[in-house]
């Protein structure tokens, strides 16, 4: 059990895909603005992140590895990726139409979004087992969804700064995900 | 000739990729902690930039287009796969170092945004020379970043394990923060702000 919860703490505080390595930067910068539509967006990438690790893993462990050509990874995962976004669109299109207009426009921009194929990869690379790579996608999409809010908020207040010129927009959010980074770099020495 | 001079020139300020398209963000922050890194994933986006560019130039009067982004991708994603196994064969310490990054290549906004937005309208030779402007143009902004990270953070300056200069006291009590991920986004946020306050890019 405690290894469940180190790989969950782990990808949630210590190694944050967004601070810690960079994935899923274009939402980070581009989307946070609004409380609501961050954690839609978080619940949406959370949601096609796990999916994507249980299908990749599958994939990987009895159709890649058997037939020994685990060097064709990448081409199938980003295949694999953009085809089950697309059946998660529909199928929840026709099963639960609240759900659908919630995540909104935010499922097809999941595809081209790094994070997803970021977890599939770090999940391939660190050899995590069927129950630790879920654990991990969990962990991974929280961890995503709790800094965009954080970074909502602080956009929120920093709409009404009075910013420098040259620092307005991208700077800015750069040097708040500056102060944010060193915040969670705190959280190394929990495990 | 003229033309191919403007292509490439247009690459490295006017849309220099990094600072002013903000496009490739996650490669330019991640593997921006050393000179090796940074020159090694300027390397890996060479050829795939070079590669998608002149594929795509070359078959995109047969692609319709509705189907041409999955096309795109699959041949972005096949060179990506090729440079991987180059790399692993023949730059081990490299393929360890850029881990991840180097198969995330693929989601590059950049080479997707090139082949797109320039690749799949115009002739081989401008998008040969806008693969070439772009690819130098992310350079430039790549060597930037890894160039102050590996100074302030370790205090010397080793390219390749050739030694050029250490800094007095920084060799003694680097700045840690600057080669750990924190610093890569103090460093960009401020280098972007210097080059608008200095009116280098608007």
């Amino acid at each position: 059990m405690s290894e469940f919860a180190t790989i969950f703490i782990g990808m949630v505080l210590i190694n944050n895909f967004i601070l810690m390595r960079f994935l899923g930067l274009c939402p980070f910068f581009g989307v946070s603005k609004k409380l609501g539509s961050a954690i839609s967006m978080g619940v949406a990438v959370t949601f096609v992140m796990t999916i994507a690790s249980i299908v990749t893993w599958i994939i990987h462990h009895y159709i890649l590895l058997p037939s020994d050509i685990a060097y064709m990874q990448i081409v199938i995962y980003i295949l694999v990726i953009a085809t089950l976004v697309q059946i998660i669109e529909l199928f929840i299109k026709k099963t639960n139409a609240n759900l659908y207009f919630a995540f909104g426009i935010y499922l097809p921009l999941i595809t081209t979004n790094c994070a997803v194929l970021g977890i599939t990869l770090v999940n391939a690379s660190e050899g995590y087992s069927f129950s630790q790579s879920v654990v991990a996608s969990l962990g991974a999409g929280l961890g995503f969804t709790l800094v965009l809010a954080i970074m909502s908020g602080i956009r929120e207040k920093l709409e009404l700064a009075n910013t420098p010129k040259s620092m307005r927009g991208l700077p800015i959010a750069f040097i708040v995900a500056t102060l944010l980074g060193l915040a969670f770099q705190g959280f190394g020495g929990m495990i | 000739m003229a033309k191919f001079g403007k292509e490439f020139a247009k690459g490295i300020i006017i849309s220099n990729p990094v600072f002013v398209l903000a496009l490739g963000l996650c490669p330019a922050l991640a593997i921006s902690n050393s000179i090796d890194n940074a020159l090694g994933m300027t390397l890996a986006v060479l050829i795939v930039l070079l590669g998608a560019n002149v594929i795509i130039s070359l078959i995109r009067r047969f692609v319709p287009d509705i189907t041409r982004i999955p096309i795109f991708i699959v041949i972005i994603a096949t060179l990506v796969t090729v440079v991987n196994l180059i790399f692993h064969a023949r730059f081990p310490d490299l393929y360890e170092s850029l881990g991840i990054y180097l198969p995330l290549v693929v989601v590059n906004c950049i080479i997707l945004g090139r082949a797109e937005a320039f690749a799949s309208k115009n002739p081989i030779i401008n998008s040969i020379a806008d693969a070439l402007g772009i690819t130098t143009g992310f350079m430039t902004a790549l060597l930037m970043i890894s160039f102050l990270r590996q100074m302030l953070g370790t205090g010397s300056m080793e390219v390749f394990g050739i030694h050029f200069f250490d800094l007095p006291v920084l060799k003694d009590h680097p700045i840690v923060m600057f080669i750990l991920p924190p610093g890569a986004f103090l460093i960009i946020g401020l280098l972007m702000a210097l080059f608008r306050r200095t009116g280098v890019l608007k």
